[in-house]
């Protein structure tokens, strides 16, 4: 086990140089961080230079790289255009986003797996049917449509919540923006957790466990259930960084000040420092998120071991 | 290893299906009576309702993104502010936006843009993918290692990330750059299930045979392999082409993909999301296309891969 992490980890080290070099590959050769600290007008050359030079923008590409990255090893992200230190944004910024992805998952995890379990067992049913059209309406309509509806329903008509959130974004004014974030991973997980169940039901030792005299919820929940949810496991998994990449839409509906909305407000102003450290962590809580969930693996089935 | 499941699982539903061997044309005389997969799925698809409806919803947009003024005979551009944010009126039954201008011309026009970058992105990714995931899968060593590395650094950055970044500063705001960018980034994900399939493929009994009888490896790829491993990147393609619709217009929703003068549902959307409490019609008309839209891609890649996917009949 800890060999295989340790190798895992090792392998994650040339993908996060690649995808971080990418995207600074796109921020600073493809754009031009300094020409958009002077707006519509042409900068004047020998003050650009100078910018260009305290920024380390005077050097090559990839030597602009491992500056950067060497910065980043002594958590040194840079300083945004507003004179303010990125470490700074991100730590008001992260804890925000992570209580909104966390009420995203609960509810995928929650309903997503319970509406799975219930059509999987009934397939061909009404409710099967009736819950199957219901996911491909949800995953058709998109975010930022069902964001601004309901949105307009919960917030504005019936006043069952606050249609913006405060600044300090507490749990309870998440649920509505987190339910919004969820709902096409939640049709997703659903399907999948239906097919899965779907499959298992006519396994072996289903039927060994139901012949054994087990009560039904117990069949269900240790034996269908656990065997079922691997898939599911890896879909929430890897969409952990599509969440946390996806609440560019969600924070700016609702206004919530976290890592979607510094990100869009660096991607607008051409904050070059912003939007790099931002994606940078973001690229990292992927990958360990994909890393966790192979181990989760072991857990979910003991058949499979990490040597 | 875990990571290999998925194309793993994609892989063996293929090989599961004996039918399959019988897909390559030119193959089809072993078995009178055995159907191919081809002429399988058909059946199984020719019997499906939602096949028919979202066929005919995707016919119906095709047409009228190629020929707009076939249902609309206005212009999308030509407004009139005094009319700013009217309701339904006679001749106009989805209202005005708040430049004045007709709803249900611009929804109409609207469709071209969706459309055309759904079909382009799609057509690129799986012509790209299926190149390189299949010739990694087929020659292996060195070239498939690197590969597959290079996937692994796309897959690191998730695609509306991505997007906001790139589209912001390539400035293009065109149906070209955004089908360009989403090619650019979805390609990785053909290459995984191409890889996985033609790698089954290749060990196939009868790929062996043509081996043994020095058949070229072009010959291999284009007779033999290819033909079976086609089955699951149409199924993926199929679905894909509703993701990157609906893609689209969250980017230009954002500001970063088609940009005005371009008629887009994702602009429109944007530019009436604000007025939801005075005018919910600006909103809730190219929504609505939008998403239906993107029900009819989804629901016929659903179709598809009922027909096209033997383990789940």
């Amino acid at each position: 086990m800890g060999r295989y992490v340790i190798r895992r980890l090792l392998q994650m080290i040339p993908v996060f140089i690649g995808s971080t070099f990418l995207i600074f590959f796109m921020v600073y050769a493809l754009g031009d961080p300094v020409a958009a600290l002077f707006g519509e007008k042409a900068p004047d050359p020998a003050t650009a230079a100078q910018i260009r030079h305290d920024l380390y923008l005077d050097h090559s590409l990839g030597a602009q790289y491992l500056h950067y990255m060497k910065n980043i090893f002594v958590g040194d992200f840079g300083t945004a255009f507003n004179g303010e230190p990125v470490l700074t944004l991100m730590g008001d910024a992260f804890p925000i986003t992570i209580r909104l992805t966390i009420v995203a998952i609960i509810f995928e995890i929650i309903i997503g797996i319970l509406l799975g379990v219930i059509t999987g067992m009934r397939r061909g049913k009404p409710v099967d049917t009736g819950v199957l059209l219901l996911t491909l309406v949800v995953i058709s309509v998109p975010t930022f449509v069902t964001g601004y509806v309901l949105q307009y329903v919960f917030g504005v008509e019936l006043k069952w919540t606050s249609p913006s959130v405060s600044p300090s974004a507490p749990f309870n004014e998440l649920i509505l923006p987190g339910l919004v974030l969820a709902l096409v991973s939640l049709a997703y997980v659903t399907r999948l957790t239906r097919t899965s169940i779907a499959e298992n039901t006519r396994a072996d030792y289903v039927r060994t466990a139901v012949a054994k005299g087990l009560p039904r919820h117990r069949v269900i929940i240790r034996h269908l259930l656990r065997n079922s949810l691997i898939p599911v496991v890896t879909f929430i998994g890897t969409d952990i960084g599509a969440l946390m990449g996806g609440a560019i839409v969600t924070e700016r509906i609702f206004n919530i000040h976290g890592v979607g909305y510094q990100l869009y407000q660096g991607i607008l102003r051409n904050n070059a420092p912003t939007v790099v450290g931002f994606v940078t962590i973001l690229v990292l809580v992927f990958l360990l998120a994909n890393l966790l969930v192979d181990l989760l693996y072991a857990v979910l089935d003991p058949r499979i071991r990490y040597a | 290893m875990p990571e290999t499941t998925d194309s793993q699982s994609s892989a063996t539903a293929v090989a599961d299906a004996p039918a399959v061997a019988a897909a390559a044309p030119g193959l089809r005389k072993e078995g009178e009576k055995a159907r191919s997969l081809r002429s399988d799925a058909w059946h199984d698809l020719s019997r499906k309702p939602m096949f028919y409806i979202s066929g005919l919803l995707i016919l119906f947009l095709i047409v009228i993104s190629i020929w707009p003024g076939l249902i609309a005979s206005g212009n999308p551009l030509s407004c009139d502010l005094a009319k700013s944010q009217m309701g339904p009126t006679s001749g106009h039954p989805f209202g005005f936006d708040t430049q004045g201008c007709d709803v249900y011309t611009r929804t109409v026009y609207g469709a071209r843009a969706s459309v055309s970058v759904g079909i382009f992105s799609t057509l690129g990714v799986a012509v790209l993918g299926s190149l390189l995931g299949g010739l990694a899968g087929f020659f292996g060593g060195w070239w498939d290692a690197v590969l597959s590395r290079i996937s692994d650094i796309f897959f690191g950055i998730p695609i509306l990330l991505g997007g906001v970044v790139f589209l912001s500063v390539v400035k293009g705001g065109t149906v070209t750059t955004v089908s360009v960018f989403m090619v650019l980034l979805g390609w990785p994900q053909i290459a995984r299930i191409a890889r996985g399939a033609v790698i089954t493929a290749k060990q196939q009994d009868y790929v062996q045979a043509a081996r043994a009888l020095g058949a070229s490896n072009t010959r291999m790829l284009l007779r033999h392999i290819a033909p079976n491993a086609l089955a699951p990147i149409i199924v993926v393609a199929t679905i894909a082409l509703g993701t990157y619709i609906s893609l689209e217009a969250t980017l230009s929703f954002l500001g970063v993909g088609l940009k005005p003068p371009a008629v887009s549902w994702g602009i429109d959307i944007s530019q009436a999301s604000s007025q939801i409490r005075n005018a919910p019609h600006m909103l809730l008309w190219p929504a609505g296309a939008l998403s239906l839209t993107v029900l009819a891609f989804i629901m016929l890649g659903d179709a598809v891969r009922d027909a096209l996917d033997p383990k789940l009949r």
